[in-house]
């Protein structure tokens, strides 16, 4: 008889799947229910956002941010408004600064509870969805309040933010920021504790702390890990070091953890959401540089040289000093940086965007080589991919 | 010997039999379509929503307009599948789930077939449906299917052997294979309070046998998109569908017949005796098939080999164990029936 060998049967997870999150294409050398190799294919969502900045004037590009991670959209403008304003030098009113933490913080329990109730989803469980989607669209609606957009709200430009919230939005946000802590208890009953839930998750695709470092994780892949590392409180910025909140820190690195760091995490939210409404001051919400910033409207009408800048603002943008920088955040998902180089005109000559999803995704094939088709399911969910960022 | 004309010895039992049979497979087929629509419902209100409320007045209609909606689509075979053995497999599903219910009795003498191996016909009709869904992954010649289909054979095997040796305590208490005397045999003591681990575990292996949460690993949708079924369209769905909740509404039927006492009130007292067996038998089954759905929207999936260990390492000693002990307590107190 002769020797055979037999092929591993591949398997195409996505770019059409129920579980690829996104347009991930995922090829999976399957030896029965074994993954053998896992080849994550990127591109198919590829629209070309950081070459289309180099064309866009630093007000225009803001927008791009938004379609990046489109579950957190809010966090991405932050990291870019950040990196214009250190270029630029100017320094942003506080109000501002706690209008973006806040909002900041709105959309990393947006994205946890998308993220958290799609992993449930992935696992198998239906009905924590549709819980969590359901408190998604409370916040959606205070982003609408507060920038006109659920989703793609362009609101933290360089320079502050578009506009002022009224105070009844921070009344609001209090009311349902107090009721959030109950509906975490709610949603952690019917995952946390479940037998099943843990059998699917527990032990699955560990990550040590040397190997997280090593690939590249941030955010809650990292901490999961056991590495206490979190732009804001390692590097803070804006109002970070005046707030009072912890870091969750898991220890395995497996599935399970990275599904508790992030519940965790909503719950320091809260935290950081009812200390900043009761700190936030009054005052500006921009700087008051109109060569940055727009006037006010009312001065329009009044003031020749406020029309003036409002023109130029709205047709040649403002130019930015030379030079270049590397700012970050700390994205729901792990350290969003930009960094901008410029060459002092009314464009970016080069914006590189780091996403966090881009180093998650390439431990791909080392997590789920030898484990089950299903854990790969549970893998890729706990991860927190979003295709968004990582094509850009 | 009396002569028997063709009329009275052969065409008119022949139409009763089917007279029999359509007054079973039609309240049968209408029951499958309110169960999806039920469940539907029952959905909604576990996960804070409507569920369907458009079709007809609270959303009725809505069972129909799905029918309906499946009948319209296109048949699509695909290009690699072996025609026949795809066409074949949700026909042998459906059949299947149909002809169960002949020894299912509804009320005492409301059976179809009185046969005295009715448990054992069960068990024989539920084993062969592991048929429709190899051949449905097989035929389909894709890998999503294959892959559904090996993992439900696997999981049917495995579950069918802790079943039997549930119905196996069952029958020894009973002293009979036939269903209705199972049932008369629950008058004084229902047997889900006796053998209260075998309820359990009998409960369990159904929602394995019948492929649902958190068992669906077969057609696991975050997995293998719809497992053996990615490939079916239209009737051939339809098919597949009605077959797995007629089956579903069966193993709901025989744990009321093994455990919850079949069409007997609960107890032998006035208001309780005023509604008729066949009631109570569709009462207590709809209890069962609300514990299917509540498990379905409250569970995550297994994996695959968690379930082969649950139903080797777990069940199975656990039914063996039970089916000593009970042989040997009837033994020992002269319970023997």
């Amino acid at each position: 008889m002769s020797e055979r060998f037999i092929d591993n049967y591949t398997i195409n997870f996505g770019p059409q799947h129920p579980a690829a999150h996104g347009v991930l294409r995922l090829v999976l050398e399957m030896d029965g229910e074994i993954v053998e190799r896992a080849d994550p294919h990127i591109g198919l969502l590829h629209r070309g956002t950081e070459k289309l900045i180099e064309h866009k004037t630093f007000l225009q590009s803001v927008p791009y941010f938004d379609r990046l991670d489109y579950s957190c959209p809010i966090n991405q403008e932050h990291a870019f408004a950040l990196a214009v304003e250190s270029l630029l030098d100017c320094e942003v009113p506080k109000r501002a600064q706690y209008i973006r933490v806040l909002f900041s913080e709105i959309g990393r329990i947006g994205n946890h509870l998308l993220n958290l109730s799609a992993m449930a989803l992935d696992v198998g469980a239906m009905t924590p969805y549709f819980y969590g989607f359901d408190e998604r669209e409370e916040l959606m609606q205070f982003q609408e309040r507060a920038s006109g957009a659920r989703l793609h709200s362009a609101y933290i430009r360089p320079g502050g933010v578009a506009i002022d919230i009224p105070d009844q939005l921070l009344k609001d946000i209090y009311t349902w920021n107090n009721r959030f802590p109950k509906f975490i208890d709610d949603f952690e009953g019917l995952l946390t504790e479940n037998r099943i839930f843990k059998q699917r998750t527990v032990d699955v695709a560990p990550v040590t702390a040397e190997d997280a470092l090593d690939w590249g994780f941030t955010g809650p892949m990292l901490r999961a890990a056991g590495v206490v590392w979190d732009l804001r409180k390692n590097q803070p910025y804006e109002v970070y070091n005046e707030l009072d909140f912890d870091i969750p820190v898991g220890k395995t690195g497996d599935c399970y953890e990275r599904y508790l760091v992030r519940v965790q995490e909503m719950r320091q939210c809260v935290r950081i959401i009812n200390q900043c409404i009761e700190k936030i001051p009054d005052g500006p919400i921009k700087v008051d540089d109109n060569k940055i910033a727009p006037p006010k409207r009312e001065e329009m009408k009044k003031s020749m040289e406020a029309l003036i800048h409002h023109f130029k603002l709205y047709t040649e943008g403002y130019h930015v000093p030379a030079g270049e920088v590397y700012r970050c955040v700390e994205a729901p998902k792990g350290e969003f940086g930009v960094y901008l180089v410029t060459d002092g005109s009314n464009k970016p000559y080069r914006c590189k965007i780091r996403a966090p999803g881009f180093a998650h995704l390439q431990a791909m094939d080392y997590t789920s080589r030898g484990t089950m088709l299903a854990d790969t399911v549970a893998n890729l969910a706990s991860m927190d991919i979003v295709f968004g960022e990582i094509d850009r | 010997m009396a002569e028997t004309g063709f009329w009275s010895g052969y065409a008119l039992p022949f139409l009763l039999i089917l007279g029999y049979i359509l007054a079973i497979v039609v309240p049968l087929l209408i029951s499958v379509a309110f169960v999806t629509y039920f469940e539907r419902k029952i959905f909604g209100l576990m996960q804070i929503r409507k569920g369907p409320n458009v079709v007809g007045p609270f959303g009725l209609l809505q069972p129909f307009a799905d029918g309906l909606k499946m009948l319209m689509k296109e048949t699509i075979v695909p290009a690699g599948a072996n025609r026949n053995l795809f066409l074949l497999a949700p026909i042998i599903t459906f059949t299947l789930g149909m002809i169960g219910w002949a020894v299912i009795p509804f009320d005492e003498h409301l059976v179809l077939a009185d046969i005295n191996v009715g448990i054992l016909y069960l068990f024989a009709i539920s084993s062969l449906g592991v048929y429709g869904i190899i051949i449905a992954g097989w035929a389909s010649n894709s890998k999503y299917a294959f892959l559904g289909a090996l993992r439900s054979a696997a999981q049917m095997v495995s579950y069918e052997v802790s079943i039997g040796f549930v119905l196996v305590t069952v029958l020894l208490c009973a002293g009979s294979l036939n269903l209705s005397e199972i049932v008369l045999a629950q008058t004084e003591l229902w047997y889900f309070i006796p053998l209260a681990p075998m309820f359990i575990i009998f409960f369990i292996s159904a929602l394995a046998e019948t492929n649902r949460t958190p068992f669906d690993l077969p057609e696991a949708e975050g997995e293998l998109v719809a497992g053996y079924q990615v490939e079916y369209s239209s009737l051939a769905f339809t098919l597949f569908m009605l077959g797995e909740y007629a089956n579903i509404l069966l193993m709901s039927g025989l744990c009321v017949i093994l455990f919850l006492g079949g069409w007997l009130a609960p107890f032998d007292i006035e208001p309780f005796t005023w509604l008729p067996g066949i009631v109570w038998f569709f009462l207590k089954t709809a209890v069962v098939m609300f514990l299917f759905t509540w498990t379905r929207a409250t569970f995550p999936r297994y994996r695959y080999d968690q379930l082969m260990r649950l139903g080797w390492k777990v069940f199975l000693p656990i039914s063996l164990a039970w089916v000593v002990i009970t042989a040997g307590a009837l033994h020992v107190f002269g319970w023997m029936p």
